[in-house]
């Protein structure tokens, strides 16, 4: 018994030390004297790579996800009768829920784990060393544009992720299983309201792409500079990305569509 | 600045990574303008010295002074200032996987001199003619071998025309072309520029004919010092023992473990 709380302690201290360590780390990256012109050209090739990269994979996920919508909310209203508020069922549960929560997913198992790799390729190969000696701060230069690519291109993934979903609910329930087609859009557009939906949305993707980039970039920074390690970096940063993202959202939730607030 | 006839200087330093000591007491000083050698077995810390000389780590006591400033006690300035005298081979060569080998020699000049492109290009050039990769200019870094990956390394460190390069094992892992090439670079850049080269490396034939003053580390100390000749003359067993490779004398071979005998019995 006495052991087990050891440990529990223990566990705590490691956990809040790291919590400490990326803490320090993303405020020594993102704090500084920014540089425009050197600045804004990595922030683009990062955009590039985090952003552009994932788009087919977001692209992909999001028509299949509009079109399960599209058939699951079909089986189920049509016994109500309510087949026409189809429109509204998918609208407000991707621009709610999924299109934050898997989007943000389906980044942390693309772009996330890329990124942890990525950087702690570069450590093992001791080019962030390289860096430092020759007098240039890893920080600023390979973490800072990594995470403010990340939080950029969140946000804009997840919109694309919604719009593409809300074309394969309508390719489902209007054109294959043939409910009107006017009435999808007018129950959409009268039951979805821009700031209490939209821009909540677009609020928890901007969080979720705050938690997911700044757990990969850590985890890849602070990782084993082993091939071990590197892997390791990759794994913990897709499970530690996932668990934050659902136990976010659960707070954020509560707090947006559950009165808290 | 006065010139320090010792360009890096150690006294009584002693360093350790949690429990394990790495450094204990050792005094290392090398002289400028030579090409000075640190040997020792895997293990005992040579890649650490090197860090520790140009202030990636700090030491747990004693002090590490370069051109006669304590490289703890430096500003981020002064830090930045050392560095850029200084040029750095790592074993794994540390180039930037993902630009061409001419934007990784022009990287260090782009980001701290205000030269022209046109002037860039032909120091790159230059300096990739001195290892003589100049063709490979276009090349990205997974194109290379292992040891035209070095070289070009090489050219890198050079590249802001540094007072002293350390070279971290620059033989580990090379053919024996490669090694050749390698050891007449080093060679040929100490003496034609005038520079001070740190070597550190287990390859002890190479090692022997190149340097000018070697010390051999083991065990967080330092176990010899001396020209070439005088280490092949030593008496010390422990410098007999490593330069004639054997695996039985003062450095044990053997990690530390209860006798065979007990192990065998203990059963479990």
């Amino acid at each position: 018994m006495l052991d087990f709380i050891q440990k529990l302690g223990r566990t705590a201290l490691q956990f809040f030390e790291q919590l400490g360590q990326a803490t320090l780390l993303l405020v020594a990256a993102v704090i500084g004297r920014p540089r425009f012109r050197l600045g804004s050209q990595l922030l683009i090739e990062q955009l590039y790579s985090v952003g552009v990269l994932s788009l087919a994979i977001i692209v992909c996920s999001g028509s299949f996800v509009g079109m399960v919508l599209g058939l699951q909310g079909y089986s189920t209203l049509v016994k109500f009768g309510a087949d026409q508020a189809i429109g509204q069922l998918v609208a407000l549960s991707l621009v709610r829920e999924l299109g934050p929560v898997v989007g943000a997913l389906l980044f942390a198992g693309r772009a996330g784990s890329a990124l942890a790799a990525e950087i702690g390729l570069m450590k093992a190969t001791e080019q962030l060393d390289g860096l430092q000696l020759m007098g240039i701060d890893p920080l600023r230069r390979v973490i800072a544009p990594r995470f403010w690519a990340g939080v950029i291109s969140l946000p804009l993934l997840a919109l694309i992720f919604n719009g593409v979903a809300i074309i394969g609910g309508y390719l489902v329930a209007v054109e294959w299983l043939n409910v009107d087609g006017g009435s999808f859009w007018s129950n959409m557009q009268s039951s979805v309201d821009f700031y209490d939906d939209v821009v909540n949305g677009i609020i928890k993707s901007v969080v979720f792409g705050f938690l997911v980039t700044w757990i990969a970039v850590y985890q890849g920074y602070s990782s084993v500079p082993t091939s071990e390690g590197i892997g390791n970096a990759t794994t913990r940063t897709v499970v530690y990305s996932s668990l934050v993202i659902l136990g976010a959202d659960f707070v954020l939730t509560a707090v947006m569509f559950g009165g808290l607030a | 600045m006065t010139m320090y006839d010792y360009i890096v200087d150690i006294k009584d330093m002693h360093f350790a990574r949690g429990e394990r000591i790495i450094f204990d007491d050792v005094n290392i000083r090398i002289a400028r303008g030579k090409i000075t050698a640190v040997i020792g077995p895997s293990g005992t810390g040579k890649t650490t010295l090197l860090r520790l000389i140009s202030g990636l780590l700090n030491v747990s006591a004693g002090k590490v002074c370069v051109n006669g400033q304590n490289v703890a006690t430096m500003t981020r300035a002064q830090l930045i200032l050392m560095r850029r005298e200084m040029g750095m081979l790592f074993q794994s060569g540390a180039l930037f996987t993902s630009i061409s080998v001419f934007d990784n020699i022009a990287f260090p000049l782009r980001e701290h001199t205000n030269l022209s492109e046109e002037l860039i290009r032909y120091i790159v050039l230059m300096k990739l003619e001195a290892v003589g990769l100049r063709g490979a200019q276009k090349l990205m870094p997974r194109e290379l071998s292992g040891g035209m990956a070095r070289r070009v390394a090489l050219a890198r460190a050079m590249a802001l025309d540094p007072q002293m390069i350390l070279y971290d094992e620059p033989f580990a892992g090379q053919d024996p072309i490669a090694m050749g090439v390698l050891l007449k670079l080093i060679r040929a850049l100490n003496d034609a520029l005038g520079i001070t080269s740190v070597v550190v490396s287990h390859d002890l034939h190479e090692t022997l004919s190149i340097a000018d003053y070697i010390y051999v580390i083991a065990g967080g100390k330092v176990i010899g010092e001396g020209t070439p000749d005088e280490l092949q003359a030593s008496e010390e067993p422990a410098v007999r023992q490593f330069l004639q490779g054997l695996p039985d004398g003062p450095v044990p071979f053997n990690y530390p473990a209860a006798p065979y005998a007990d192990d065998l019995l203990a059963g479990d």
